[in-house]
């Protein structure tokens, strides 16, 4: 019992000096779980995630959008990729991480259960919901857990990227026809509120903050994030020309931030329980992906015994 | 009829339809590896076909841009073989039409590097990186597939079966491949197909399938008479460009 209370203080102590933890070291069982928690809903979030904007790479609208677009879904697919590498050295395999995603043990981000509807959502996905996943992940960054650190490095990079690339199909159409405008509005209005649920529920509400800020692997709470968010966009809003749907949105001269309106806390449990809008369709698409799937991986595993049999034959020949 | 017109056309026709049947994969490969190298695949065939309508924009001289030539020609102006336009069906379906079209896709480049014309001699040169990583990629698989459990090889045995109609179209020279050769900007089929078939004859013999007969082929495409799937590509394709003609995206 000593024994594990000196580790813990000497593991708090390296988190407190800002030295990274690294897979090898001694970690308290509660930060493993917590971390593999958290990873893997992040794993799952891009894998996901590549389906609402997936659903645009066919009817994309000139060649060059056609291309980016692919792009930036295959980008989803690596950050899923390494995502699900860190989680690895934790001790879990990714086959058992993608079992808990289609038997609904694991979540995944909300906001990819609702539906991609016009044009116009690629680049909302891009502006709002890549927007509000940066001021979620930079923190991430600077996660005491080195691993999951270091490939949110690279995914962060190529994430700003993605927001300027869907930023820019916003403008395009700003400039554009009344029909594009209006494309433009009703996807601001379908994925404004959604992208603010995207922060988590609010401080008063999350009992994991203070450990997970305790352990570094958060640096802010879910409010002070989103507050961050929600200034940041009202100008980028104006510069699009088009309204946030929240009449209570207003400068407030005195705390130096946007106030805004109460975020709809019962449709924000609902789609978490799976009751959203897409909630089925997101995980059959991935569960049929799978399954349809197994064959390949079997023939793939049984393909490669076959090589390694045949190889150890030859050299027995040899010899 | 301007020749060099089509016969760019149909270079990048092939590149962008089959380039679109493999973005209808991402999300939904059977290994997340697959899925990235599937669409790794279709960015490059897409990237082939910017440059080759850019280039055929600009010999057609009328000034369209890359994206008429894609979206606003219809179902019987496009000039690409049967083969690219058939659907995915399951991963090896994929893999058996990938396989059979890159067999032929790098032999073609290959002699289109030589090309009197600058611009496709350097397309092809470019294309040639990507295509031969592609047929390493494809026949890869055929014998992974071919050679792995019985169901893998039935799939593929299966698909490759009814695919093998599409195959001979890649060699029939159109009007348009006669007169290129004959300028010397286009490639000899007749070389590119006997590339062809000893590619094919060695991977299916690795892959332990069987050669299908080869008495019952399809063709039309270059003509731009096609099979049913083309116009479900193109109004799934070109659906914004025809409802909001002219606006900018």
């Amino acid at each position: 019992m000593a024994d594990i209370t000196a580790l813990e203080a000497h593991f708090q102590n390296t988190i407190d000096q800002e030295i990274k933890i690294e897979p090898k070291d001694w970690m308290p069982d509660a930060y493993r779980k917590t971390l593999i928690r958290q990873i893997s809903q992040h794993a799952h979030s891009e894998i996901v995630g590549m389906l609402p904007e997936g659903n645009w790479i066919t009817r994309a609208p000139s060649l060059r959008r056609k291309v980016a677009l692919l792009a930036k879904v295959q980008d989803e697919a690596g950050h899923g990729l390494y995502l699900y590498s860190a989680c690895e050295t934790l001790g879990v395999e990714r086959n058992e991480l993608v079992e808990q995603l289609h038997d609904g043990r694991a979540k995944y981000s909300s906001i990819f259960n609702y539906p991609t509807l016009t044009w116009a959502d690629i680049g909302v996905i891009g502006w709002l919901v890549d927007g509000a996943a940066i001021m979620n992940q930079v923190p991430l960054c600077r996660c005491s857990y080195g691993p999951y650190a270091r490939a949110m490095v690279r995914v962060c990079k190529e994430e700003s990227f993605h927001q300027r690339q869907g930023y820019e199909i916003l403008l395009t159409l700003s400039k554009g026809t009344e029909a594009q405008r209006r494309m433009l509005q009703d996807a601001v209005n379908r994925w404004w509120w959604p992208s603010l649920m995207m922060f988590g529920p609010n401080d008063a509400d999350s009992p994991h903050t203070a450990q997970s800020m305790k352990w570094k692997i958060k640096r802010f709470t879910n409010d002070e994030l989103r507050q961050k968010f929600v200034d940041v966009c009202v100008d980028q809003a104006k510069l699009l020309n088009v309204t946030l749907p929240d009449p209570d949105l207003k400068w407030n001269e005195e705390r130096g931030h946007y106030d805004f309106g109460e975020i709809n806390w019962d449709e924000f449990w609902q789609v978490v329980k799976g009751h959203g809008p897409c909630n089925k369709e997101r995980i059959d698409t991935r569960r049929r992906a799978h399954e349809e799937g197994a064959w390949v991986r079997e023939a793939a595993m049984a393909f490669a015994e076959k090589q390694a049999r045949r190889r150890a034959e030859e050299s027995s020949q040899v010899a | 009829m301007n020749h060099l017109l089509n016969y760019t056309l149909q270079i990048a026709d092939n590149a962008l339809i089959l380039g679109h049947r493999l973005s209808e994969w991402c999300g939904h490969g059977p290994i997340l590896e697959q899925d990235i190298a599937l669409t790794n695949l279709s960015l490059d065939l897409v990237g082939q076909a910017r440059s080759l309508y850019q280039y055929a924009a600009k010999v057609e001289g009328h000034g369209r841009t890359e994206d008429d030539m894609a979206y606003l020609r219809d179902e019987m102006d496009f000039k690409n073989v049967l083969l690219v336009e058939q659907k995915n069906g399951d991963f090896g379906r994929t893999i058996v039409r990938q396989f059979l079209f890159d067999a032929y896709h790098l032999p073609f480049y290959e002699a289109l590097q030589r090309s009197h014309d600058e611009t496709l001699a350097a397309i092809a040169e470019k294309s040639l990186k990507e295509v031969t990583y592609h047929l390493r990629y494809s026949s890869e698989w055929m014998i992974r597939l071919g050679d792995g459990t019985e169901e893998s090889h039935r799939r593929v045995q299966t698909a490759l079966d009814e695919l093998w109609r599409y195959t001979a179209e890649l060699f029939q020279p159109s009007a348009t491949d006669e007169a290129m050769l004959a300028e010397g900007i286009g490639v000899d089929l007749g070389a590119v197909k006997s590339r062809w078939e000893s590619t094919v004859a060695e991977i299916l013999r690795v892959a332990t399938l069987q050669q299908p007969d080869s008495n019952w082929m399809q063709n039309g495409g270059k003509a731009g008479r096609h099979t049913e799937h083309l116009g479900y590509i193109l109004a799934e394709m070109q659906y914004l460009q025809r409802v909001h003609p002219g606006a900018e995206w």
